[in-house]
């Protein structure tokens, strides 16, 4: 393995691993609540951070997460407070954050294009020791949250209004698995960029449900799934010369593609036989829509 | 009787809402004592939902007051005396979840830092046998038909082993048998002294077990006392008969489960 004998591949090594276990762990709840892209519009939020770190050349992925944080719990007040026209105001916030970071940048004397890029869609192999160290301070946070928090964050992201009755603090949680997505997505954003970092939130997570039937089965695998293409997106890139970050997403895609076509006969085969334990007009593949939604929320 | 001097579990008094610009409820009185069972009735908009969730916090209460085991609903923390049962066909959330993780959930009331010890496992164990749900303990609830998903949250909130039971609409989009599996663990509930507020669009299959009935019809109290018997539930002031499969924007989410 020469591959590791050179230092700046240890350290993209390890905050790809990182990025592979962060990115899942907290993309799980937020698929689970069903706004699987939040991540997304963290990202383009983070593009201010990155572009006020360049002018004001205070480290960028500090900003990036001091920003995103502030995005992503202004989203979670515009989902309480807004109900009928909050996409709209998101979508005010999300372009207003891309654009907001394009021109920071160009007016920082450091900042270029090829700056902007490496944040956009990552620069792997670019990452300095200090990036390495905020890596590793952020991805600990959102372990710490994802992991010790999971019983009620699951709850939460299940039934909020059932949260609620069971007393658990619905709106501390709820800006809490925000903050979490916002420092995630600092936390990826040097691996596979702002622009991506949403796929690894979300990707590794559908790939994982078409194996599991428990939650705890889908987060393990999810999480599996994120350490597997990272770090074989990292090496793969080495010896091909091709951009990790697209690389990281393209095998999640090949990896949910794979995974699908394996479970479907399997799932097949497990309804047949939940349907012969039924009684007969109860149906074990009744599928049944979205338990969250706008009207779940205004219903009378 | 002597119901009248028991304890009031649920209290609201003269309790306003509002849902945006439109006042939902107008100034309702509800009261239900230790050991009852009371049914809250009413045509779909009557504001009958509204008021239980008033009562859990989920819709603020604009005047009035409402309050849980005597204690102002703002101050009270003692949620594992209280078992909730949300209007809703589904317990499936965006990531498959087992039953058993789902029921789980209703135990987290009765925990520290959300750490489930032995006896909170056995109590989810419970709960599911009570609904007869203990064989499929480890299925997705992806896997579930639309009664058996009502069996799940109703052995959710029975996971706390509560004193009051809240339920909105625990018989919609239900099958016949699994109406009958519902009415038999809410019995077993009542007999051990469970104290039950429903919200139900018609009395149906649980009418022998509520003691007294309270109809809503546009935000005000308009009928409290005993349930209709004879006549049925058509003859129920304020009953319009309207289905539960209706545009989304007027009723709650329905999913249509059974009429597909």
């Amino acid at each position: 393995m020469t591959l590791l004998s050179y230092a700046f591949m240890q350290r993209a090594l390890l905050a790809a691993v990182l990025v592979g276990i962060t990115a899942p762990a907290i993309g799980i709840y937020l698929v689970q609540r069903r706004q699987a892209l939040m991540g997304d519009g963290i990202g383009h939020v983070a593009m201010t951070g990155v572009g006020l770190g360049f002018l004001l050349s205070w480290s960028p992925v500090w900003m990036a997460a001091a920003v995103s944080v502030l995005g992503a719990v202004l989203m979670e007040l515009i989902r309480w407070y807004g109900r009928t026209r909050g996409d709209i105001a998101l979508a005010m916030l999300f372009y207003g954050g891309m654009a907001g970071g394009v021109m920071l940048m160009g007016l920082a004397p450091t900042g270029s294009n090829a700056n902007l890029l490496s944040y956009l869609f990552g620069s792997l192999t670019t990452v300095s020791d200090s990036d390495v160290t905020a890596i590793c301070v952020l991805a600990a946070f959102v372990l710490l949250v994802t992991l010790g928090l999971r019983r009620q964050l699951f709850a939460v992201s299940q039934d909020e209004e059932f949260a609620r009755v069971t007393g658990l603090p619905v709106r501390a949680l709820n800006l809490l698995t925000a903050v979490t997505a916002a420092v995630t997505v600092t936390v990826a954003m040097r691996v596979v960029g702002l622009l991506l970092v949403s796929a690894l939130m979300v990707v590794p997570v559908a790939a994982a449900q078409q194996l599991s039937r428990s939650f705890a089965a889908t987060f393990a695998i999810a999480v599996a799934i994120g350490v597997g293409v990272t770090l074989g997106g990292t090496v793969t890139s080495y010896y091909q010369d091709v951009p990790p970050g697209a690389t990281i997403v393209l095998l999640a895609i090949a990896a949910f593609i794979a995974l699908t076509a394996l479970a479907t006969p399997l799932a097949r085969r497990r309804a047949r036989a939940g349907a012969g334990a039924e009684s007969p007009g109860d149906p074990a593949e009744c599928r049944i829509p979205a338990t969250r939604g706008a009207a779940d929320e205004g219903g009378i | 009787m002597s119901e009248g001097t028991k304890e009031a579990v649920i209290s609201l008094r003269g309790v306003r809402a509002d849902l945006g610009a439109r006042t939902v409820l107008r100034g309702i009185d509800l009261t239900v004592r230790r050991g009852e069972v009371v049914a809250l009735l009413g045509a779909n908009g009557s504001g009958k939902s509204t008021a239980v969730r008033t009562l859990i916090g989920q819709v603020p209460v604009a005047a009035g007051e409402a309050a849980l085991f005597g204690v102002p609903r703002a101050r009270f923390r003692d949620w594992a005396r209280v078992g909730y049962v949300p209007q809703r066909t589904t317990a499936a959330g965006g990531v498959p979840a087992t039953v058993t993780e789902v029921v789980s959930s209703g135990r987290l009331s009765r925990t520290r830092l959300g750490l489930l010890r032995k006896a909170d496992h056995a109590a989810v164990a419970r709960a599911l046998e009570l609904v007869g749900m203990a064989d499929r303990a480890k299925d997705s609830v992806d896997a579930l038909s639309g009664g058996q998903h009502q069996r799940v949250l109703i052995a959710r909130a029975l996971a706390s082993e509560p004193e009051l039971l809240i339920m909105d609409e625990p018989m919609a989009g239900v099958d016949l048998a699994s109406q009958e599996i519902l009415a038999h663990t809410l019995r077993t509930q009542v007999e051990a002294g469970t104290t039950v507020l429903l919200v139900l669009h018609e009395l149906g299959p649980l009418e022998p077990l509520i003691d007294r009935a309270v109809v809503l019809r546009d935000g005000c109290v308009v009928h409290d006392g005993p349930p209709p018997k004879a006549v049925g539930q058509h003859a129920l002031p304020g009953h319009d008969h309207v289905h539960p499969h209706e545009p989304a924007d007027t009723a709650p989410m329905r999913t249509g489960l059974l009429s597909r």
